[in-house]
């Protein structure tokens, strides 16, 4: 395989990994702003290790999840207090909490960031994608994932039914921290580098999107999600210089334009992100969708005489 | 006598300075059906969110099969067997039938091995299938894998109340189950709810519609702004001059006999 596309697969599984551990916020209700946040955690615990404790991969990569994992958890107790927009702001403030500590930490290597000795190819995160993937779906096909679907629609109604509304909340959204930090695990070893200005508040809003846009109702909206938002800009790296001559040639400018720059990528990503709004606010891939693509749901209704024998 | 199967005992509420609920005792026998009627804002959904603990009251006590449950939090409720419907649908709309059913449940699941095991995937478990036959045999017209926010409104009424019913309840709280139903569908209702009554289970039924009550329920306690004012059987309830000075003013009552009551 050429270079491009193991670093297209090897950016894809991250960023899959990464949007479910969104993900798992999200569908109990709470929009978690802090991706970069707990993704950095899991990079710089792997990067640490790796470089001043000479210890080994799986050493890193689940000291990168277990870091994320236990912070999510603590922060969890205070930070779901919050609800709607202070959530939002809450978790933001958490990501930006924790690269200024990085940044100013001579440890972490500070501003100028750490290298990562271990190098791992595109199949070690392929391979994490693939396990996290099933995972997710395992867990959304269980009670739990069945309560966590439930707060997310009402919790009043699910405390009533005797859901414990909070244990299920600080689970979802510790577990989905320790996602995160695992991808940020896998990232740091993938890229042999960590800097924490990679971890930024876009990154934050990127992942939110993939989970927003790729629909939270379903384990298959963020896989979707984070395909779409990945692949797209890739697609267009052709096409992009194509419209930009039609727009050009149409407007009546003459001569060699320059090629597009990456500005033009983040345009088409906002259209995307606006149109979406506008035509699937549920995401692309909703609940409905599913059922009605699943081939057991197309059997007739069964009638009530039938069915009551 | 046996004891009752929910005492209430002087109960009060107020919000601020309004007293929403003001001492109220009831009693509702084993196997009884017990209508909860009263004008609008007269506190029948405060008394139902005081008995599911979704607020304290101030005073009084509510025993339930003998046990006073005032310091279990909202959620242990159900699981006492005390469950209960809403008078504005709250079934969850992005869950099928099934799961809606299922999530009733929720009160008799135990450890974390019940937590971890599929329940909606890899064939039919156990729980799902305890789901699908509920719904048959309260004859749900539906496939049990539609999402509940596509179905009609008579239907998702009877399914908030098999998902309440799964919880294997003793009480069964019925917040306006008649509420924007046609008279067929009312009718249809009637019958589901006797259907689950001779299966043993005690109701607690707020609503409006009087001949609903009449033919549903025997006994009936009668609500204004927030004092009991009648407690007895329903044949009798249209006699009471307090009843009727609630419904229809001082000026009229015991003058005609009102059409609605």
């Amino acid at each position: 395989m050429s270079g491009y596309w193991i670093g297209l697969i090897t950016i894809l599984s991250i960023n899959v990994i990464f949007a479910y551990g969104i993900f798992l916020a999200v569908a109990t209700g709470q929009l978690n702003l802090g991706g970069a946040g707990f993704q950095a955690l899991g990079a710089y615990a792997a990067a640490y290790l790796a470089m001043e404790m000479d210890q080994p991969l799986v050493v890193t990569i689940a000291a990168g999840m277990i870091v994320a994992g236990v912070i999510g958890f603590a922060i969890s107790f205070p930070i779901l207090r919050l609800k709607g927009v202070y959530l939002v702001l809450g978790t933001f403030a958490f990501a930006e909490v924790v690269a200024g500590l990085i940044l100013n930490s001579d440890a972490l290597g500070g501003a100028t960031g750490l290298p990562v000795p271990t190098f791992i190819d595109w199949d070690v995160p392929a391979i994490a994608a693939i396990v996290v993937a099933l995972l997710v779906f395992w867990l959304m096909s269980t009670r739990f994932g069945l309560v966590v679907r439930s707060v997310h629609d009402d919790e009043v109604v699910a405390d009533l039914m005797g859901v414990n509304v909070r244990m299920v909340r600080v689970c979802a959204f510790a577990l989905g921290a320790a996602l995160a930090g695992l991808s940020g695990a896998l990232y740091a070893h993938a890229f042999s580098f960590v800097e924490i200005q990679v971890f930024n508040a876009s990154l934050s809003i990127y992942v939110l999107l993939y989970v927003l846009l790729g629909g939270a109702q379903t384990a298959w909206g963020p896989l979707f999600g984070a395909a779409f938002f990945t692949l797209l800009p890739e697609a267009l790296r052709d096409t992009l210089p194509a419209l930009k001559e039609a727009v050009f040639g149409t407007l009546g400018i003459e001569g060699a334009s320059n090629p597009p720059d990456e500005s033009w990528r983040f345009v088409i990503l906002g259209v995307a992100t606006v149109l979406m709004m506008i035509f699937r606010p549920e995401g692309l891939i909703t609940r409905t969708l599913v059922e009605r693509l699943r081939p057991l749901n197309r059997a007739p209704r069964r009638a009530p005489a039938e069915a009551a024998e | 006598m046996t004891q009752p199967l929910l005492k209430v005992d002087n109960l009060s509420k107020s919000f601020g300075g309004l007293a929403v609920i003001s001492e109220v005792s009831f009693e509702v026998p084993a196997g009884g059906r017990l209508a909860l009627i009263g004008p609008n804002g007269a506190g029948k959904t405060t008394m139902f969110n005081l008995l599911t603990g979704v607020y304290r009251q101030d005073v009084g006590t509510v025993t339930l099969d003998g046990e006073v449950i005032d310091a279990y939090p909202s959620r242990a409720r159900i699981g006492l067997g005390m469950a209960r419907s809403f008078q504005n649908i709250r079934l969850m709309p992005h869950l099928s039938v099934v799961e809606n059913v299922m999530l009733g449940q929720q009160s008799r699941a135990k450890g974390w091995r019940d937590f971890i095991s599929p329940v909606t995937a890899f064939g039919r478990s156990a729980a799902y299938r305890e789901a699908e036959d509920l719904l048959a045999a309260m004859n749900i017209e539906t496939r049990p894998g539609d999402v509940v926010a596509t179905l009609p409104y008579g239907i998702r009424k009877k399914i908030e109340v098999v998902r309440a019913l799964a919880a294997k309840p003793k009480l069964l709280l019925l917040d306006e189950p008649a509420a924007g139903l046609n008279a067929v569908e009312t009718a249809s209702l009637r019958d589901f709810l006797l259907q689950i009554a001779d299966t043993g289970v005690t109701l607690l039924v707020v609503e409006h519609d009087m001949s609903l009550v009449r033919s549903l329920c025997t006994s009936t306690v009668v609500l204004n702004f927030g004092r009991k004012i009648y407690d007895g059987p329903v044949s009798k309830v249209h006699e009471d001059p307090q009843v009727l000075e609630a419904y229809l003013g001082p000026r009229h009552a015991g003058e005609k006999e009102p059409a609605h009551v």
